[in-house]
């Protein structure tokens, strides 16, 4: 692999079916946004508070924007420690006193009604998803939203079979949960959150991420509607000094938390030798294995959703692209040709690819990534659609002959940046897979069954995607080895998650 | 056939065994050529025991790291039938053991007690190497057409602080860790270390491949820090009933997340279930289209 020169033999001009640069040639997509006319926004949000929409104690605010426009939606109450503790003391007065002594079987007809309210209100929210987050209402729209439905749906049903959660133990609930959730699944993040611990009989205080709260608000708004007794659900907005008084909250029993792994170290130190349960779900820099018997068109949509997906703002995104030697110019040109495709821009419209970077803060800190990937000496390559004037964002890019050494391959960015390395040996492919200290995800591109089982094996993560990737599902547990996180969310794993085994007869 | 055995001399002098560490299937001392006195109940030395040092820690976790991915590639069935030698090995030397507790200050019939309870449970997790990943494993039915299952797989290196208990709660705390495929660094810190050094000797003798097992004696201030702070220890599992000796190592953990069990019993009698095992589990789920 030398350059960026296709190896194919295949020399018919670039169709640049959708791009939008001025130079239309007739091919363009026609825009096709959303409408917003029925989502109903206030100007103004309080913390959902046993039941109710309350101020801050101490009448603080911070503003949530449109990442695509950067113009204000509305103001949201910043919660203070006393506040935090207002909501761990109703959660813990609605455990004691409600939740735990509701028939299991009543617990999950709460939960139940959740999701299914969640499904009637499901454009509403997916367009407040695009509008306050940047991603595109495809992605909000087709997983983000039926995705938060589906994991109420699938833990509502546990609450009455609890019995069978521990083999030969009975299970009961930890009591109050303390959840930080990041912003770029939002409302999903929530729903991952919420939904299980509730249905295990647990009740919760949750913050929000400062940039993107309005979508958990809307939940509160479901919860309330749904008449989950007060307190049950408790969400609290505001920053990282609100998220650490939910975590360190004396009075709170489990702590789940998703955000980065410097954070979660911090989170975990806090919690070292106090006895309480913990769950968290930190970064990761998967690798993304194309083997030379891989399909290789499916491949390269396979990587294009690994990293492109959401921006590039996944945890679980495939960032470092593996591709075997022989294959690799074949790759490389065909992936690049597919990135011409994509198309940057409004989030509400339904043509739009990838959205717009979730805020300032976090184009920042891409760009300083872009910098630092061709300083390093990888070469970058990057499309050349058009972009909005105002907002925030970022062509897709590729930084090529990266190596190990590089902090664009060891760092996570978060962003719509892909790294590129080749190997030669099945072996090779797999040593440099594991040659991070994160270990969240990892996909893997080969139509030989046996190969693709014996990789995903020999891959040190908590989620592999064979000939697929960034697949979610309720039914699923996702999560990290090594520091990737600890604990997982989703299935009976993510249901132990907020149980404890009863001691043995 | 006439008794060929010479009687036993009352002068003759007895030959004392010289207690050393268990590190990669071998026996060697402790690098630090320092030594620490176990003692009986009254204070009197019984033998001398190794004063291992961070770097008989580090080298330790270098055997176990090495061990690892070939004691994990054997199969459930044969990780099976070499805890099942163990059993078999501690049982024709439970005497053996049986005078050694009683050397440390349990009591004669305890200690028969507690031999025959310790090869009991090395029994009862010899069975479940073959069964906790069918009992603990999902196929997961997801909503897209992909064929979906989470299954355990080890957590790697496992850093263990042995509980005060010589011998049942020794083997209850490697026992189930091995049984899943992990290997242990085994920091013996107590009172009574003679158990332990010789159980060294049963494993050596029961097909378990050096590495599996590491042993290590000598003071939880000097060894424990290190161990906990081991970039290439996945998971520790801390058997103390102090909450700031796991407080401390935890700290220690923290900066490549290692997973930590707290096992605080002082009676280890019941603390066995299949759960001591997931406990040191990682859940992996894996995705594959399925399609034409």
């Amino acid at each position: 692999m030398t350059d960026s020169t296709p190896s194919t033999g295949l020399t018919a001009p670039k169709l640049r079916l959708g791009i939008r640069d001025g130079s239309d040639d007739g091919w363009g997509y026609a825009p096709a946004p959303e409408s917003t006319d029925h989502v109903e926004l206030r100007d103004r949000y309080g913390l959902f508070i046993d039941g109710e929409f309350v101020d801050a104690g101490d009448g603080r605010t911070f503003e949530t924007a449109n990442p695509a426009t950067e113009e204000k939606i509305a103001d949201v109450a910043l919660a203070s420690d006393a506040d935090v503790d207002a909501a761990v003391a109703a959660a813990r007065r609605a455990y004691e006193e409600v939740w735990s002594q509701l028939a299991p079987r009543e617990r999950g007809k709460y939960v139940y009604r959740i999701a299914r309210v969640l499904q009637e209100r499901g454009r509403e929210l997916a367009i407040t998803e695009s509008l306050d987050g940047g991603k595109p209402i495809r992605e909000s729209r087709d997983v983000d939203i039926p995705l938060a439905a589906a994991h109420f749906f699938y833990y509502a049903g546990w609450a009455d079979k609890l019995d069978y959660a521990f083999p030969g133990r009975g299970a009961r609930a930890l009591g109050v949960a303390g959840q930080v959730i990041p912003w770029n699944f939002p409302l999903l993040m929530a729903a991952w959150k919420i939904a299980p611990a509730i249905a295990a009989g647990n009740t919760v205080v949750l913050k929000p991420a400062e940039t993107t709260p309005l979508t958990a608000l809307k939940l509160a708004e479901i919860i309330r509607d749904a008449g989950v007794p007060p307190g049950v659900v408790n969400i609290v907005t505001g920053a990282g000094e609100t998220g650490a008084a939910v975590v360190q909250h004396d009075d709170v029993d489990k702590v789940a938390f998703t955000g980065s792994t410097e954070v979660g170290k911090l989170i975990r130190r806090a919690l070292a030798g106090s006895g309480r349960h913990y769950t968290l779900e930190l970064g990761g820099k998967a690798a993304n294995l194309v083997f030379e018997d891989a399909a290789v068109d499916q491949a390269v949509e396979g990587i294009v959703n690994g990293i492109f997906f959401n921006q590039g703002h996944v945890c679980c995104a495939g960032s470092r692209l593996l591709v075997q030697e022989s294959v690799a110019d074949e790759v490389i040109s065909k992936l690049k040709d597919r990135m011409e495709t994509l198309i940057v821009g409004d989030p509400l419209d339904k043509n739009t690819d990838i959205g717009a970077i979730n805020s300032r803060a976090q184009l920042d800190k891409i760009e300083e990534y872009l910098e630092i990937g061709e300083a390093e000496g990888a070469e970058p390559f990057q499309t050349s659609c058009p972009v909005p004037e105002r907002g925030y964002w970022c062509r897709p890019t590729l930084f090529l002959h990266a190596s190990q050494s590089h902090r664009v391959v060891q760092e996570e960015i978060f962003g719509p940046v892909l790294a590129v390395q080749t190997f030669r040996t099945v072996d090779e492919g797999i040593a440099m897979a594991n040659n991070t200290p994160y270990g969240l995800s990892g996909g893997v591109w080969s139509d030989k069954g046996a190969k693709a089982f014996r990789v995903t094996s020999r891959i040190r993560a908590g989620v592999l995607w064979a000939n697929t990737y960034n697949k979610f599902d309720p039914t699923a547990p996702f999560g990290g080895y090594k520091e990737s996180g600890i604990g997982r969310e989703g299935g009976l794993a993510g249901l132990h998650a907020y149980l404890q085994p009863e001691a043995a007869a | 056939m006439s008794e060929r055995r010479p009687a036993a001399a009352a002068d003759r002098l007895p030959v004392l065994k010289t207690h050393k560490v268990y590190v990669a299937g071998k026996f060697p001392r402790s690098e630090s050529g320092r030594f620490d006195r176990a003692l009986a109940p009254d204070g009197t030395p019984i033998a001398n025991i190794c004063r291992c040092s961070r770097k008989d820690v580090r080298d330790a976790v270098t055997a176990a790291r090495a061990a690892q991915a070939g004691w994990a590639a054997r199969t459930a069935y044969n990780r099976g039938q070499i805890l099942y030698r163990i059993a078999e090995m501690l049982e024709g030397r439970s005497g053996q053991f049986e005078a050694l507790l009683a050397a440390g200050g349990t009591a004669p019939d305890e200690a028969a007690v507690e031999v025959q309870a310790s090869t009991d449970r090395l029994l009862h997790y010899a069975g479940w190497t073959d069964k906790f990943q069918q009992v603990f494993s999902s196929v997961n039915p997801v909503a897209t057409s992909h064929f979906n299952f989470s299954i355990l797989e080890p957590m790697g290196v496992v850093g263990v602080l042995a509980p005060e208990s010589p011998l049942l709660g020794l083997v209850s705390s490697i026992a189930p860790a091995i049984a899943g495929g992990n290997t242990t660094v085994v920091l013996v810190t107590g009172g009574q270390p003679l158990p332990a050094t010789t159980f060294g000797e049963v494993l050596n003798s029961s097909d378990v491949p050096g590495g599996v097992v590491n042993i290590l004696t000598g003071r939880r201030d000097e060894m424990l820090a290190p161990l906990a702070a081991h970039r290439d220890v996945d998971a520790l599992l801390l058997c103390s009933p102090d909450p700031d000796v796991a407080r401390s190592a935890e700290i220690e953990a923290v900066h490549n997340l290692k997973r930590a069990a707290v096992r605080p019993h002082e009676d280890w009698a019941d603390v066995q279930s299949p759960y001591e095992i997931t406990d040191l589990q990682e859940v992996k789920t894996t995705w594959h289209p399925i399609g034409s």
